[in-house]
C-alpha cells in the first residue's frame, strides 16, 4: 500500500508550518503532497495531485474554505475516491452548527494535540476501511466506494452552503443574527447598464443567471444583459423558491426548466422552455430533479 | 424610568397625555399645599380645622380642573386652528403653553368662587360672597389660592423638567455604553484573537523569543483596547504605537504578505488624538483590503501637517472598494467606519473630516483620509 497523501491549505505561514508538524509527529507516514495558501491553487492543487486528505482552512484569500470544496466536488474526475475533507476554522459559527451532525471533521484553531489526535484516528479508520480490501474486491469496489464518498460528502456541503447562507440571513439558530447582517429585500427589476443606458429587467423575465469572472449574465427568452456584481452578492436577492441554484455559477428559474436528464456522470442537463441553451446541474445539485 | 411621550397626532392628543402623566403628582402636590393652607388659616382665626380643610381641598380641586381643561381646551383649539388653515403642526413643545397660562389666570379668578360654591354645597355652610374684598378670610382665600395655584404648577412643571432631563441623561449613557460595547467586540474580535492564539501556540514549540515578543505585542495590543474608555485621548505617538502593535501582531499572522510602512514626523508626536481612532481603519485595511487578497500588499499609516489641520491617511494595496463590498456582501460590517465617524463628529463637529476612496494611483486599494484640527495649546505628553 502506498503512503497515504495529504494537502493543505492555510493562508497562514505560521498555522500551515503548525499543522504540518503536528502531523508528522501524530501521523509520520502521511505525506503532505502541497501545501497552499489560497482557495484557487488548493482547488488545482488537488485536482492535479488527488490527495486522500484535504486539510481546508475555511478563511482563506479568493475562493475560501468552503467554496473550493464545492468547486472540487464538481469538478472531481468520476470513480476516483474523492477525498476526505477536514475542516479548519478560527471561529465560524455555522461552520460549527453544520458539522455536529457531519461525519467530515473539522478543527478549531488553535488546535490542540489530543483533538488533532482524534482527527487523525478518524481519518485512518476511513482510509484503511477504503483500502484495506483485497485489491479483487477493492477494484469491484473502488467505483462504488468512489461514489459514496462523494455522495457523502455532497450531503455534507449542501448542509454547509445552506448553514452559511442562513448565518447571513440571522437564521443560523444561537447568536445567528448577532452579526446584524439583515437579509437584502428581494430583487424586482435587474438593471444592466451599457454605457450610459440602463436597461431594466423584470426578475420575472429571466431564464437564468450565470456566474461569468467578475459579472453575472442575465439571459432572458430575448437578449442577455451584463450586471457588475459577483453571484453571491445576487443570490441573497432572489426567491429561492423561484430560482434555483442548479451549479456554483448557475441560478436558472424553475418554471424554464422543461426536462432535466441525468447522465452518466452524475451530472444533470437541463433543457430550457423559451430558450436553445443547455445548463448542466452539478452533482451537488442534482439531488433537486427526481420524480415526484 | 419614564418612558418618552409617544408621538401625539394632534394638539389635543398631546395636551391629553400630558394631562395624564401630570395627574398623580398634581393630586399628590395639591393636597400637600392643601393641608399647608388649611394649617396656617386654622392658626390665623383658630378655629375650625376640618372645615378648612374641605374648602382648601374644594378650591385646589377646582382651579387644578380649570388649568386641566384649558390645556385640553387649547390643544382642541390650536387643532382647530391649524385644520382651518390648512398648515402642519408646529413642534409639540411649543404647543399647550398658552393653556398653560390661560389655565393659571382663570384659575385664580373664578377657581376661588367656585371652590367655595363647592365647599358650601359640600358642608351646608353659607361663606361671605368672595366679592366682598372687605372680608379678611375672602383676601386670604384669594390669596392663596392664587399662589397656591402658581406653586403647584412651577413644582410639576420642575419636577417634569428633571425627570425629562435625567432620561435624556440615562438614555445618552446607554448610547455611549452601547458604542463602547459594540468597539470592544469589532476590536476583540473572536476570529482575530483565535487565529493569533493559533500562532503563537505553533511560535511557542518553534521560536520561543519571537513568541514573547508576539505575546508582549497581544499584551499591549488588549489592553490598549480595553484602556481606550478610560483614556479619552493620547498622544499622536501613542496612537501609533498601538496601530503597530495591531499590525506586528498580523504580521506574524500574514507572513510575506504584509508590508508594512509607519510614517510619524517628529513634530506631531506630542499631538493628542481620540484614543484608537486610528485602530479600527487599520484593521478595515487588513480585513477588507489586504486579507482577502492572494498576494497581499502594503499597509501604510502616515500623518503630516497642512497650516493648523492633523492630516492623517490609512491607506492599503488592497482589492479596492468595489471588490470588498461584493466580498463582504452579507457580512457588511462597515462599523469601524461608522464609529470613527460618529466620534470626529462629535469632538469637532464640521472641523474634522473622514474620507475614504479608492486610491487614485497603479498600486489600487483604499485610502482614508482624516483631517482634525490642531489647537496648539493643547499638546499632551505620554502616560
Amino acid at each position: 500500500m502506498t503512503a497515504p497523501t495529504a494537502l493543505i491549505a492555510e493562508d497562514e505561514p505560521l498555522l500551515a508550518a503548525g499543522l504540518r508538524a503536528d502531523l508528522a509527529a501524530l501521523w509520520p507516514e502521511l505525506v503532505v503532497a502541497a501545501q497552499v495558501g489560497d482557495g484557487a491553487s488548493a482547488v488545482a492543487q488537488a485536482l492535479a495531485l488527488q490527495p486522500q486528505v484535504c486539510f481546508l482552512d475555511i478563511r482563506m484569500p479568493g475562493l475560501s474554505g468552503l467554496e473550493a470544496a464545492q468547486m472540487l466536488a464538481e469538478e472531481w474526475p468520476e470513480h476516483t475516491l474523492f477525498p476526505l475533507l477536514v475542516f479548519v476554522t478560527a471561529y465560524d459559527q455555522y461552520a460549527l452548527a453544520a458539522f455536529d451532525a457531519q461525519a467530515v471533521d473539522y478543527l478549531v484553531k488553535p488546535v490542540d494535540r489530543t483533538r488533532l489526535q482524534a482527527c487523525v484516528y478518524r481519518l485512518k479508520a476511513r482510509l484503511y476501511g477504503r483500502l484495506h480490501a483485497s485489491p479483487a474486491e477493492r477494484s469491484a469496489q473502488t467505483a462504488s466506494a468512489a461514489d459514496d464518498t462523494l455522495a457523502q460528502t455532497m450531503t455534507q456541503l449542501r448542509a454547509l452552503l445552506g448553514a452559511a447562507a442562513g448565518g447571513c440571513a440571522g437564521t443560523g439558530g444561537t447568536g445567528g443574527n448577532a452579526g446584524g447582517a439583515q437579509r437584502p429585500p428581494l430583487l424586482d427589476v435587474v438593471q444592466a447598464q451599457i454605457g450610459n443606458l440602463v436597461h431594466l429587467v423584470p426578475v420575472a423575465e429571466v431564464i437564468y443567471f450565470e456566474a461569468a469572472d467578475k459579472y453575472v449574465r442575465v439571459v432572458t427568452a430575448e437578449r442577455e444583459h451584463l450586471i457588475r456584481m459577483s453571484l453571491r452578492e445576487l443570490l441573497p436577492q432572489l426567491d429561492a423558491q423561484r430560482f434555483w441554484q442548479v451549479h456554483r455559477s448557475t441560478v436558472v428559474q424553475a418554471r424554464c426548466i422543461s426536462t432535466a436528464r441525468r447522465e452518466e456522470s452524475g451530472k444533470v442537463t437541463l433543457t430550457l422552455a423559451g430558450h436553445r441553451d443547455k445548463l448542466t446541474a452539478s452533482r451537488l445539485y442534482a439531488h433537486l430533479f427526481k420524480g415526484m | 424610568m419614564p418612558s418618552p411621550p409617544a408621538a401625539a397626532s394632534t394638539a389635543f392628543a398631546a395636551a391629553w397625555q400630558r394631562v395624564k402623566r401630570r395627574l398623580l403628582r398634581t393630586v399628590l402636590v395639591v393636597s400637600a399645599i392643601c393641608v399647608v393652607i388649611a394649617v396656617i388659616l386654622t392658626a390665623v382665626d383658630g378655629r375650625g380645622f376640618g372645615m378648612k380643610l374641605v374648602y382648601s381641598f374644594s378650591i385646589g380641586l377646582v382651579c387644578n380642573s380649570i388649568v386641566f381643561g384649558a390645556m385640553l381646551l387649547s390643544g382642541w383649539f390650536t387643532d382647530l386652528l391649524h385644520r382651518a388653515r390648512g398648515r402642519p403642526l408646529p413642534a409639540q413643545s411649543t404647543t399647550g403653553w398658552h393653556g398653560v397660562v390661560a389655565g393659571t389666570v382663570g384659575a385664580a379668578l373664578i377657581g376661588p368662587p367656585l371652590g367655595l360654591l363647592l365647599a358650601d354645597w359640600i358642608t351646608g355652610f353659607t361663606s361671605p360672597s368672595v366679592l366682598n374684598f372687605n372680608s379678611t378670610s375672602t383676601r386670604l382665600t384669594l390669596l392663596f389660592s392664587v399662589l397656591a395655584t402658581v406653586v403647584s404648577l412651577f413644582i410639576i412643571q420642575a419636577q417634569e423638567r428633571l425627570a425629562n432631563a435625567r432620561a435624556q441623561a440615562e438614555a445618552a449613557q446607554r448610547r455611549a455604553a452601547e458604542n463602547q460595547l459594540r468597539l470592544l467586540q469589532s476590536q476583540l474580535e473572536p476570529h482575530m484573537l483565535f487565529n493569533t492564539l493559533a500562532n503563537l501556540r505553533v511560535l511557542i514549540g518553534m521560536d520561543p523569543p519571537r513568541a514573547q515578543a508576539m505575546l508582549d505585542r497581544l499584551i499591549a495590543f488588549l489592553r490598549a483596547t480595553l484602556n481606550a474608555s478610560r483614556m479619552p485621548q493620547h498622544p499622536l505617538a501613542t496612537e501609533f504605537d498601538r496601530v503597530a502593535d495591531y499590525l506586528a501582531l498580523m504580521d506574524v499572522r500574514m507572513g510575506p504578505r504584509l508590508r508594512i510602512r509607519l510614517h510619524l514626523p517628529d513634530a506631531l508626536r506630542t499631538l493628542p488624538v481620540p484614543s484608537l481612532l486610528l485602530q479600527p481603519l487599520v484593521e478595515n485595511a487588513i480585513k477588507h483590503g489586504l486579507e482577502p487578497k492572494v498576494q497581499g500588499g502594503r499597509v501604510e499609516v502616515s500623518a503630516r501637517q497642512e497650516g493648523d489641520t492633523l492630516v492623517l491617511v490609512v491607506r492599503d494595496t488592497g482589492i479596492g472598494l468595489a471588490a470588498a463590498a461584493a466580498a463582504a456582501a452579507g457580512d457588511g460590517s462597515h462599523f469601524g467606519l461608522a464609529q470613527a465617524r460618529e466620534r470626529l463628529a462629535t469632538l469637532f463637529g464640521s472641523r474634522a473630516s473622514l474620507n475614504l476612496q479608492d486610491a487614485d494611483d497603479a498600486e489600487g486599494g483604499v485610502r482614508v483620509t482624516l483631517r482634525l484640527p490642531i489647537s496648539i495649546t493643547t499638546t499632551v505628553t505620554s502616560p
